[in-house]
Order: C-alpha cells, then structure tokens, then sequence
C-alpha cells in the first residue's frame, strides 16, 4: 500500500496537498450522510415490503375464493380464458423517482383500453365472473405495488453498497494518503531549511575564520613594529646631550 | 434504463392462480404467438419452466413477473441469481400455498 504521493517537496505543493486534504474530508462527511440518508429510506422500504406482502396474502386469498365461487357457478373457464387472451388490458408504465440522488421506479399501473374479455358466452355465470375480474384486477394493482417496492428495494441496496464503499475508500486509502504525503513533504521542507540553516553557519565560519586568520596577521605586523620601537627607548636626555655647552667653549 | 418500452406482467404458475390474473386482464399473445403466461402443472418439465423464466427476463416487453412461491421453490437457483432491477420478480402466494413471509 503506497503510503504517500510522488510529488516536489515543494511549499507550493504543500499547500495544494492541504486543499485536497480538506476537499477529501468535505467529500467523505457528504457521503457518509448520503449513505445514511439511503439507509434509512432502505429501513422504510423494507417495512412497506413487509406490510405490502401481508396485504398481498389476503388479497389473493380473496380473489381465489371468488374464483372458486365462479368454479362452483359456472364450471371451469379456465380453458375459455386462457384462449381468449389477446391483447393485456392491464399494463404497467414507470416512472423515476430521485430519492437523495438516485433514480428510483415507481410502477403505476393503466388501463389499455380494449375490454377483450366479451365472455357473453358464460351466461348465468356473468355477474359472478365479473366480480371475480374486479377482485383479480384489485389483487393485481397490490402486486405491482409490491413490485415498485420491491425494485426499489434492488435498487437501493446496490447504491448503499457502492456508496459505503466510497466512503470507507475515502477514509481508509485517501486520507491517509494525503496525510502522509503532507507530513514528508514537512520533513523535507524542514530538513531542507537545516542544510541551509547548516550551510549558512558554514559560510559564516568560514568568513568568520577568513577573519580572524586577517585580524591575526594584522597583529603580528603590528606587534613587530610595536617590539621593533620598544627595541630603542626613546632616549630623550641624548638629544641634550649634543647640545653643545655653550657657556664653557 | 431503457424501460419505457416494459409494460408487461408476466405470470408462471399453477393453473388457478394464472387463470385467475388473467381474467383481471394482465394476459398478452402478441403477433409471433408468444406469451406472457406460463401454466405449471404436475405434468410440466422443470427446464421448461426454467427455459420459459429466462425468456421472460430476457424479453424487453416485460416489467413484472408474477410467480407462486411453488414454481418459485422449482427455480429456486434461478430467482436467487437474478439480481437485475428489471422485471421485478415477485413471489405470490397460490390456493394451496397461503403466503409465508420467510420466503
């Protein structure tokens, strides 16, 4: 696992690092509540599937005992169903939805139009059946309720996954990446300002040597002619001494 | 996701139950004679069953496929692979087999 960027250890780089360090970190807090916001909605869902299947149970129930009240009337018409199926009357058109960012179907369902099923041919049995086709057609509209639901549910949960992925992605691999990055690029930075700091002293000594090595020499030069006039005393009284007596010639 | 051109339910199941949402009106045969429906009985070969589940995935008409929990357990494997938003598949419980939310 590379544990830092390959860039300069540049100021410049350095700031542009910390841009991104915050950049990442604004980014992974969004997506941690978006992942949260979509979790919620997934809890919703579940317990709307949960309860939308409860009602699905009943409704179904119902709707077989009103088919087999046309049985019991009218015989089997199985068989006259099945082959007088043409076209569906009953069809369903989706719709997206954007929940917190993602495209979720809704299924309504409509009406095409054609009433194929004339069944005039089942007789005494009509008002029965007709009744039975109602209590299908309201089963029906529960199932593709629970089918909207159910999609959604699919659908949800893979965008949870890729967004959690994300986000521990973020916190896990980047971050650390640019947090290391930033703390070389210091390092470097610092050591960097020692050479110089170091180089500087350098220089410094050298002149401070250069210097000194001058200021000696200066000295020495000095002190000789300094030790050559204290060789020879300034003799004052001999400056008298020439002078000539001048009252005893 | 091309799915404006999916407006279909679908139904695989025991004969009531298939007869039953096909007088609510759901049933389809379009121009080539195909289906949208598949009656399972005692009689009807599991690959059939599998073949005709993979036809109505596979078709782009179909929105929603209704299918008893009993011809679900057949095809079990199958259902669990499918993991693709569209057609829904919805599991509905039939005469026989009252509805069990473990499913």
């Amino acid at each position: 696992m590379s544990a830092r960027m390959n860039v300069f250890p540049t100021r410049m780089a350095l700031t542009a690092m910390k841009i991104r360090l915050k950049g990442a970190v604004t980014g992974h807090s969004l997506l941690k509540r978006k992942a949260e916001a979509l979790t919620r909605r997934f809890r919703d869902i579940v317990k709307r599937i949960d309860d939308a299947k409860r009602k699905m149970g009943k409704v179904m129930q119902v709707a077989s005992f009103s088919y087999a009240e046309v049985k019991y009337s009218t015989g089997d018409i199985g068989f006259q169903v099945r082959e007088s199926v043409k076209a569906a009357q009953l069809k369903v058109r989706s719709k997206m939805e954007n929940v917190s960012g993602v495209q979720l179907p809704t299924f309504e369902m409509f009406s095409d139009g054609q009433n194929s099923f004339e069944l005039t041919g089942l007789g005494r049995g009509g008002q029965q059946v007709q009744k039975c086709k109602d209590t299908y057609a309201k089963a029906i509209e529960v199932l593709v309720e629970l089918a909207s639901l159910q999609t959604a549910f699919v659908i949800l949960d893979e965008v949870i996954k890729i967004t959690n992925r994300r986000v521990n992605a973020i916190e896990h691999v980047i971050i650390p990446k640019i947090e290391n990055t930033i703390r070389w690029i210091g390092s470097e930075l610092d050591e960097q300002d020692r050479e110089e700091f170091f180089r500087l002293k350098k220089v410094q000594n050298k002149k401070k040597i250069a210097k000194d090595a001058d200021q000696k020499e200066r000295d020495n030069a000095n002190a000789e002619k300094d030790a050559a006039a204290a060789a020879a005393p300034l003799n004052i009284l001999a400056e008298y001494e020439e002078d000539e007596d001048v009252l005893f010639k | 996701m091309a799915n404006k051109e999916r407006s279909l339910i679908a139904v695989m199941g025991d004969e009531d139950s298939v007869t039953g949402l096909l007088l609510g009106g759901i049933g389809h045969i379009d121009g080539k004679q195909k289906a949208n429906f598949l009656v399972v009985d005692s009689k009807t070969p599991l690959d059939k069953i599998e073949s005709t589940f993979e036809e109505f995935v596979k078709r782009k008409d179909i929105a929603i496929i209704l299918i008893t929990q009993q011809v679900a357990d057949d095809i079990r494997s199958m259902i669990d692979d499918h993991d693709q938003a569209f057609p829904t598949v919805l599991e509905i419980p039939s005469k026989d087999h009252p509805y069990d939310p473990t499913k």
